[in-house]
């Protein structure tokens, strides 16, 4: 199979009513990598992802598929497959024929075609339903019928958009490992589109998050999850998602510790390395995020230190066996950012109030020997080699001299 | 109310058996003595080749209507260029204009292109007068039909034509069926452009129905029986297409 790499050279779509989809989009996509584009409805994820497969023309900028430029090539010269998010059968044919009509089209030689067919059909498991009708099959075989009409093609590259949303919760978990193997298996440069950043960090080789057709961030899961660049990538990337309160920065023996309430937590010469940035804001306020799985029930652990420590009151518990969630009030201001209101827009949460309640409410992923109760105070151990910290001003993660990432 | 629409069709059928002697105003509501069927065998004689007329204008006029309708709905409805809505309108307007203003235009049009008198002159002047309501049944018809389908096969390589061959065309039966049973119906049943525009040996049954009545006496029973058998062939279409109001021809295109 001939794989080729695809670059977004400042790639912008302005669409007729004036609302900018993508904005001067730069991205180097390398030959057989798993490309996840992940963000809230709107972002200009899809509208990327269609540029690339020439359903929608390009505004300014270029897109290449390998060393070819491909901005004015129509659809079906691109040499790209798309799996559409409703999965578009074409319902008069069978399953076969979905799968064969592109090369049918290109006049391929019929024993080419059957071999390809058959091959593909071997893959997906749809062996026993070549014959059928769409109408005939499941939402998951119905999936996988597009993903074979990808297949079948060998194109240079694929593109999927949200191919999983339609399915229920168990089968898109199977699906999303099955598409993740034939991908790595069949080498071929993928573009996939999601809102669903479950799906992002478990898929992706590299994951860009777009917000409001700007990219904000392009790297590996575990990058993003680590070193988010601002506070709207640390609150999408994370479930559930990270908890931020507002505090002050004040110096104490050398080190700095975050002020937030009646709560202290010590920023130790560790974490102050790794971010220099931090000593600029000592005496200014930042926005403190804490992952729910860097917290833990104080008294699982034997001598945990006072000054990493974090006490509240339980306001509710959820139990999933594995691990416990724990839903605490806490007595500091909630933190209202543009980030924030949009984060919570999109995961559809109760409404950010203009005015920010009194207080906190903060999640906590403890472990399930934790004896915390509803309504009872708790001490929490807080991870602070991992806190985030981010400028209340911009956004933007703290971390080396100019606050951008290191 | 069924009942009460349906007192005509009562009068015309008793009326197509009865003998001509006892046709009379008085004894209209009664059954007949017995089944004259000679009304049909003279009827037919007479209206035979008018019959065959019929067939010959209306059958391709209804079919090049409709073709010409779902290529204009296909196009206005899935490939929308600049202005596909005015265009639109402007087909919609046409469904309006009465067939009398345009009759002397008409005229004078056909006589130029040598089609006046002839049945070609009438079936093209159906063809393009069905042409608003076949575009617009389609158009709304494939308006159903997702998008997403028509941008895979574009991908996977169909252009305009081929999308519309392999893709439109096929998912197209219950319009067809709609569009053809009204567009024959209409055809066969219309009676002004047929008589202004044929000579009397290219006379649909419409017109020679009319004329089958004579001018001295009216044989109301042989008339009857004429009317029944130019009715028929309409509801003939209607029970062979009707088969074809299939549902759910897109089912299985997207998500369960």
């Amino acid at each position: 199979m001939r794989v080729a790499g695809i670059a977004f050279e400042e790639v912008s779509k302005v669409f007729p009513d004036g609302t900018e989809a993508v904005r001067e989009l730069d991205l180097q996509i390398n030959d057989g990598e798993f490309m996840v584009f992940v963000g809230p409805s709107g972002c200009g994820k899809t509208t990327a992802l269609r540029m690339v497969a020439g359903l929608e023309e390009i505004t300014r900028g270029d897109i290449r598929i390998g060393d070819r430029v491909v901005s004015d090539v129509p659809p079906k010269d691109r040499d790209v497959a798309m799996v559409f998010q409703n999965y578009a059968l074409y319902p008069h044919m069978s399953v076969y024929d979905n799968m064969a009509f592109a090369l049918k089209l290109r006049k391929e030689p019929k024993s080419e075609i059957d071999r390809r067919v058959k091959k593909a059909a071997k893959i997906l498991g749809l062996d026993e339903l070549l014959g059928r009708k769409p109408k005939a099959l499941s939402g998951g075989q119905r999936q996988r019928v597009a993903m074979g009409r990808a297949i079948v093609r060998e194109p240079q590259a694929f593109l999927m958009d949200e191919p999983l949303s339609n399915l229920d919760a168990k089968l898109r978990v199977q699906m999303r490992t099955e598409i993740a193997k034939i991908q790595s298996d069949l080498g071929v440069t993928t573009i996939y589109v999601t809102h669903d950043q479950t799906e992002a960090m478990t898929m992706g080789d590299r994951v860009a998050v777009l917000r409001k057709g700007l990219l904000q961030q392009v790297d590996t899961p575990e990058s993003l999850y680590e070193h988010p660049v601002n506070l709207f990538v640390g609150g999408f990337i994370g479930s559930p998602a990270m908890n931020v309160v507002e505090a002050g920065l004040a110096r104490s023996n050398g080190g700095l510790v975050a002020e937030f309430g009646s709560h202290r937590l010590d920023i130790d010469s560790e974490v102050l390395g790794a971010r220099p940035g931090l000593r600029a804001f000592e005496g200014k306020r930042v926005i403190l995020g804490i992952r729910p799985e860097d917290m833990e029930d104080a008294t699982l652990t034997p001598d945990a230190p006072q000054a990493r420590r974090l006490s509240a009151v339980v306001d509710l518990r959820e139990a999933l066996g594995s691990e416990v969630l724990v839903y605490l009030q806490l007595d500091v201001p909630q933190v209202i950012t543009e980030d924030i209101k949009e984060l919570a827009a999109d995961t559809n949460a109760e409404e950010v109030p203009e005015e920010p309640a009194e207080r906190s409410v903060l999640v906590a992923r403890l472990d399930p020997r934790t004896r915390a109760k509803k309504g009872e105070p708790i001490e929490l151990l807080v991870e602070t080699k991992r806190l985030h910290f981010f400028d209340p001003a911009t956004g933007l993660g703290i971390y080396g001299d100019g606050s951008s990432p290191s | 109310m069924a009942l009460f629409y349906l007192l005509p069709v009562y009068v015309l059928v008793i009326t197509g058996l009865k003998s001509f002697a006892e046709v009379d105003l008085a004894t209209m509501w009664k059954l007949p003595s017995g089944l004259h069927f000679d009304n049909f065998i003279a009827a037919w004689d007479a209206l035979r080749p008018n019959l065959r007329n019929s067939v010959v204008m209306s059958v391709p006029a209804a079919l090049l209507s409709s073709l010409l309708g779902s290529l204009n709905g296909y196009v206005l409805s899935k490939w929308r260029f600049r202005g596909a809505n005015l265009i639109f309108v402007l087909f919609l307007f046409g469904m309006f204009i009465p067939y009398q203003s345009i009759l002397i235009p008409l005229v004078l049009f056909l006589q130029r292109i040598h089609l006046y008198g002839s049945l070609n002159g009438l079936v093209l002047t159906h063809v393009v007068y069905g042409i608003p309501i076949t575009t617009l049944i389609f158009r709304n018809y494939y308006a159903t039909i997702p998008t997403d389908v028509l941008e895979a096969a574009r991908i996977d390589g169909a252009g305009i034509l081929r999308t519309y061959w392999h893709i439109i065309l096929q998912v197209s039966a219950p319009a067809f069926a709609v569009v053809l049973i009204w567009q024959f119906t209409s055809i066969w049943n219309e009676f002004l452009f047929a008589i202004i525009l044929t000579r009397p040996d290219q006379w649909p049954v419409t017109v020679a129905l009319n004329n089958l009545a004579g001018s001295e006496i009216v044989q109301w029973n042989v008339q009857m029986a004429g009317a029944l058998l130019a009715a028929l062939p309409t509801l003939l279409v209607y029970i062979f297409l009707g088969r074809f109001f299939l549902r759910g021809l897109m089912a299985g295109a997207l998500k369960g």
